[in-house]
């Protein structure tokens, strides 16, 4: 299925999955206005790309490509697949290219995209749901499994500790990049750190846990659990 | 003045010099910080990239611990910190369906009714006729970029604090303490934030464009209100220079080490010391 456009019942379902209170716009050229005239329907989101409107709070087919969030992006010049275009792949129901894309991973989350956009696109937003998307199902691009292991090991540390313990994180990181790509010189990389930090007393061998450290499972948990 | 204190995981971890200097520069200025009992992580970008769910959960705990202890406002001096409890306590303030979701999620009750501050807005509250007052030695030798980054500002919507394309909060302080401020174009632009090991290329080319900027326009110092700022144009900054074969030689403040030394406080005392780039 290469081509976004849908029948009207499954456009009814999609529109049901999402959140009621993330869409106010109901002027002339808006999706919710139109979508009455059945006889000749606006592209709609496919099931993926739904999710994405769901978890981001936004309307894809809002985005007219006028490219403002790429030009502001500090990272476009790097990217395989530029935010404008990630957008577009998605109203085209090319959402697999989309969770396979580098870009998603070198975004820096500065929000510059988001802000920018003449239709309040939530852009940021969308790349977040895609990093969501593209580890849960997998698609994580290898070239930037990196970043993805950082998260997860960040998540996991607080998970643990309630609050962050710089040292166990770095360890565990370098860890897991290293099982990842076997490079011994990002392992060893930032060694030298340690007395640079040390001497400046930034360096914290223990971590400040917080005492209820068993309610951070279960909030985790709980937030995991998809129902 | 009294106010809540979410120190947030950086301030106490190897951005405790940030957390050194605001404390003393507040304490001068008869603000006292309560922290929030048993705070936990805000989940920053790992949250928000991997869990949504996750991401409004981390902050609404931290809200209710804040509601519980009496908190009306609390300072976040982390920009990362601070628009996540932000965007949680929106969300939880305009959906009744989502407060009684969350406060089932964090076992604690949760209102979304605390009202949090960054650095600047504190140092606004306490007034810029209050600082001129206490001024001791005005900052004559600076020349100074502001640096506002990506999160004081945006997303605006959220944060909702000063002009998210031409901030001038910080300038206004600087100028009322005696610094000059330079006009520079890279002041919202983004340092490479969490990226710092994941992804140190990107940190170091983003940062060194910064430095280059703030250099071109005649700046001495760069003025941060974010702990991960710090970290990116300060601790990488040797690495910045050996990659790129320049030197900058940039001196980084946080906000408080700046208003600090205005009011008289030694460099010691602020932990300005513990930086990594000196003074030439």
């Amino acid at each position: 299925m290469l081509v976004g456009i849908r029948a009207g019942g499954i456009r009814q379902l999609v529109s049901l999955a999402r959140p009621s209170n993330s869409y106010t716009g109901l002027g002339p050229f808006s999706r919710r206005a139109v979508s009455v005239n059945t006889t000749n329907p606006l592209p709609q989101a496919s099931a993926t790309a739904s999710v994405v409107e769901a978890l981001a709070h936004t309307h894809l087919f809002d985005c007219y490509q006028c490219g403002k969030c790429t030009a502001g992006c500090p990272m476009a010049a790097q990217m395989d697949i530029a935010p404008n275009r990630l957008i577009r792949l998605l109203q085209l129901g090319r959402e697999r290219e989309a969770l396979d894309a580098q870009s998603i991973w070198q975004c820096v989350s500065c929000q510059t995209c988001a802000t920018r956009c003449p239709k309040s696109v939530n852009c940021a937003g969308i790349m977040d749901a895609l990093r969501q998307l593209s580890m849960e199902e997998g698609r994580v691009s290898p070239a930037q499994r990196r970043v993805m292991l950082f998260q997860k090991a960040f998540l996991d540390n607080i998970r643990r500790n309630g609050r962050l313990y710089e040292l166990e994180l770095i360890v565990q990181f370098k860890l897991a990049g290293f099982m990842h790509d076997r490079r011994f010189s990002l392992l060893f990389k930032d060694a030298t750190l340690a007395p640079k930090l040390n001497k400046r007393k930034k360096l914290h061998l223990r971590g400040k846990k917080v005492r209820d450290r068993a309610v951070l499972r279960r909030i985790f948990a709980r937030s995991m659990d998809n129902s | 003045m009294n106010i809540g204190y979410y120190p947030g995981c950086a301030l106490h971890g190897s951005s405790d010099d940030y957390e050194e200097s605001l404390r003393a520069c507040l304490k001068t200025l008869d603000v006292k910080l309560q922290e929030i009992d048993e705070w936990i992580c805000c989940g920053a970008t790992a949250a928000h990239s991997l869990n949504q769910k996750l991401s409004i959960a981390l902050p609404a705990r931290n809200l209710a611990l804040a509601e519980r202890g009496g908190f009306g406002e609390i300072l976040a001096p982390c920009p990362m910190c601070s628009m996540q409890l932000i965007k949680a306590q929106k969300a939880l303030a305009g959906n009744e369906g989502l407060r009684r979701e969350m406060s089932g999620i964090v076992e604690l009750e949760v209102r979304g009714t605390t009202r949090v501050l960054n650095l600047i807005q504190v140092f606004g509250q306490i007034g810029l006729d209050r600082l001129k007052a206490a001024l001791k030695s005005p900052l004559k030798s600076l020349s100074a970029a502001c640096y506002y980054g990506c999160l004081l500002t945006r997303p605006p919507d959220v944060v909702e604090f000063d002009d998210c394309e031409q901030p001038h909060s910080m300038e206004a302080i600087l100028t009322a303490l005696g610094a000059k401020t330079v006009d520079w174009s890279y002041r919202t632009e983004c340092c490479g934030g969490g990226m710092t090991m994941a992804s140190e290329e990107t940190v170091l080319d983003l940062s060194h464009k910064i430095l280059s900027n703030a250099a071109a326009h005649g700046a001495n110092c760069l003025v941060v209100a974010c702990p991960m700022c710090h970290v990116n144009l300060d601790m990488k900054q040797p690495d910045i220079e050996r990659r790129y074969g320049v030197r900058h030689g940039m001196v980084i403040y946080y906000l408080s080490d700046v208003v600090g030394m205005a009011l008289g406080l030694p460099e010691s005392a602020l932990g300005i010391n513990r930086h990594f780039v000196g003074k030439a």
